[in-house]
């Protein structure tokens, strides 16, 4: 179906290749310098091919901020609050969707309501209430913070895709006498696997990529998520330019394999999430 | 006949019956028997987020360092804040962060998306199209503030890549300390802005053009149409409804922008880069000013909450005189 090409549609092609380059760029910067020697970098600059192959600012930085403890914080957290964050929304929009519970409307414009204010109105009341009750500097106030904020969104989408729900199939498995739970859990979920997992994986992506709250709460090395480690480290300024860069490209690698992985998932998710 | 009144066919009864209010999707079952599974999600809601926002307006009427009790001092904080230079400074900044996230890359990305559906995916193929469209949304991916060490580094003073790369083509005169100088400080914060959002419209468009229907635009070529003519009266009709849901989601993030700012210049040199967000977290964390922090904090949800409503309103509007015309 490629109809016949004019020289104006090169010229509008290598227009948008041009664009992607510049978009991609800085990616390939920090590939190309994270495996230079400072000396190197300094003799040859940025643009140039690494002399060496030189490991050692990608070893400096993995030891410095202890990286696979930090990933082991974002995984767990991350993992955990999208497990959590789905299994409250889909009880929520069970009421909602299904149950059309009195009021619905007003519930679901509350959700809708916490999802859009800043994270700045909650920061101090829940940095106080966390320090109280011993959860502060501990992921489990990062994890119970996401579980709340992610299902807001999770509520407002399930319990309208609920609320379409083929009628046939909830009178059959009532006939057959499933419970109440018994439905949810053997019917409803099953059938809407495919949003469920764009759920999961949105809010796996999300909560990894938070910056704020993970901050604030986790101030001990051994707590920090990989962005917080990454962006606390490059305040200080202590590091040279190539372990820099090496910094840039281990935050980088695990959104890049996530992408890679979900790639599917997500653009399904992206452009079912713009028009709901 | 799909459009006969339920009165008048024969099983009319049974189905207003089961249009009552307090019946559940499930037959035979009450709607109120399922309150039981709003349970948790909402003892969570009312702890995490209803008891905080309502705790954070109450302190915006205090004096609270963080340490004695919070004492009641009216709305001395918000006289404070009106005849506050710096918060003025912040939405000054929210407004270029307005610029760099929604308006540079909305209209790019109309352009983009359009250009790539038409022309690269009808002339190339739709994979060469594909792989364009996921190489400017590569950015969208990157945690924001790990995209924003990605740029720092390269705008880096004194042997940053850009400042090399001037001076290897003889432009070593326009060589500058980027994020250190307060003219251009906040330009290089919106540039990231702009390379981590650029991607977020074009794949939204991307997907909403597929709703156009090809005829449309064989027709509007036939009445001498040029392609901007196509474009600007035929494409952006269609897919309005995306640019508006693109333009609102775009405008709340920017208003709430904290990481690159943290990460990048913590609101410097001087106030060239501050933002609300960043404004309350300082005075929460660094100055121990709590209850001017907290206001900070309630005058940008406001202002977040007022401008959505505005938002939909607005759509619904232009929505109603479209049905009108």
């Amino acid at each position: 179906m490629v109809s016949r090409r004019q020289w104006t549609d090169w010229l509008v092609l290598a227009a948008i290749i041009i664009g992607a380059i510049v978009v991609i760029l800085p990616f390939l910067l920090i590939l190309v310098n994270s495996f230079k020697s400072p000396s190197d970098y300094a003799n040859n600059g940025a643009l140039s091919w690494p002399t060496t192959f030189y490991t050692d600012g990608i070893a400096a930085f993995w030891e410095r901020v202890n990286f696979p403890a930090k990933l082991g914080n974002s995984i767990l957290i991350a993992g955990l609050v999208s497990i959590f964050a789905v299994m409250v929304s889909v009880l929520n929009a069970y009421a909602i969707g299904i149950g059309r519970i009195k009021g619905r409307t007003w519930i679901i414009i509350l959700f809708l309501v916490a999802n859009t204010i800043p994270q700045e109105a909650l920061l101090y009341p829940l940095y106080f209430m966390f320090k109280q009750v011993g959860l502060y500097d501990n992921i489990w106030s990062v994890i119970i913070t996401f579980t709340v904020i992610q299902s807001a969104f999770g509520t407002y989408l399930l319990s309208s895709v609920f609320s379409t729900f083929p009628k046939e199939v909830l009178e059959a498995a009532a006939l057959d006498g499933a419970s109440r739970f018994q439905i949810l859990w053997r019917v409803i979920v099953p059938i809407s696997r495919p949003t469920i997992s764009v759920l999961l994986v949105f809010f796996f992506i999300w909560t990894w990529n938070e910056f704020l709250i993970p901050l604030t709460f986790l101030v001990s090395n051994d707590n920090q998520t990989v962005p917080v480690a990454i962006a606390t480290l490059q305040g200080q300024r202590l590091m040279d330019v190539t372990t820099t860069s090496a910094s840039a490209l281990l935050g980088l690698i695990p959104t890049l394999l996530f992408f890679l992985i979900f790639q599917r998932t997500l653009t399904r998710g992206i452009t079912a999430g713009a028009v709901k | 006949m799909a459009t006969l009144p339920a009165q008048l066919r024969p099983e009319g009864t049974r189905e207003v019956r089961r249009h009552r209010t307090d019946e559940s999707l499930l037959p035979g079952a009450r709607s109120r028997g399922f309150w039981l599974y709003l349970i948790p999600g909402l003892v969570l809601f009312t702890v995490i987020i209803l008891v905080p926002f309502v705790w954070n307006v109450y302190l915006s009427f205090t004096s609270y360092r963080g340490i004695k009790p919070p004492e009641w001092i009216g709305l001395d904080n918000w006289v404070k804040l009106l005849g506050d230079e710096k918060f003025w400074i912040s939405f000054q900044n929210s407004i270029a962060m307005i610029v760099a996230m929604v308006v540079v890359p909305t209209l790019l990305g109309l352009v983009l998306a359009a250009i790539l559906f038409d022309v690269v995916g009808k002339k190339f193929g739709g994979r060469v199209a594909s792989f364009l469209r996921a190489t400017y949304y590569l950015p969208q991916i990157l945690p924001i503030a790990v995209a924003a060490v990605v740029i720092g580094w390269i705008l880096r003073a004194d042997d940053g890549a850009l400042n090399q790369v001037l001076e290897a083509v003889g432009l070593g005169s326009l060589s500058h300390n980027w994020l250190g100088s307060p003219d251009t400080a906040l330009l290089s914060i919106m540039v990231v802005m702009v390379w981590v959002q650029l991607g977020y419209p074009v794949v939204i468009f991307m997907a909403a053009l597929q709703r156009v229907d090809p005829e449309l635009y064989e027709a509007a070529s036939l009445d001498g149409a040029n392609w901007w003519q196509r474009f600007s009266s035929i494409t952006v009709a269609i897919i309005r409804p995306e640019i508006f849901v693109v333009t609102l989601t775009c405008t709340i993030a920017a208003l709430k922008v904290f990481g690159p700012v943290y990460t990048l210049t913590r609101g410097g040199p001087g106030t060239s880069t501050i933002v609300p967000s960043y404004y309350s977290y300082s005075e929460f964390f660094q100055s121990q000013q709590v209850g001017y922090g907290a206001t900070i904090a309630t005058a940008l949800t406001i202002i977040v909450v007022v401008l959505t409503i505005g938002f939909i309103q607005a759509q619904n509007w232009v929505e109603r005189k479209e049905r009108e015309i």
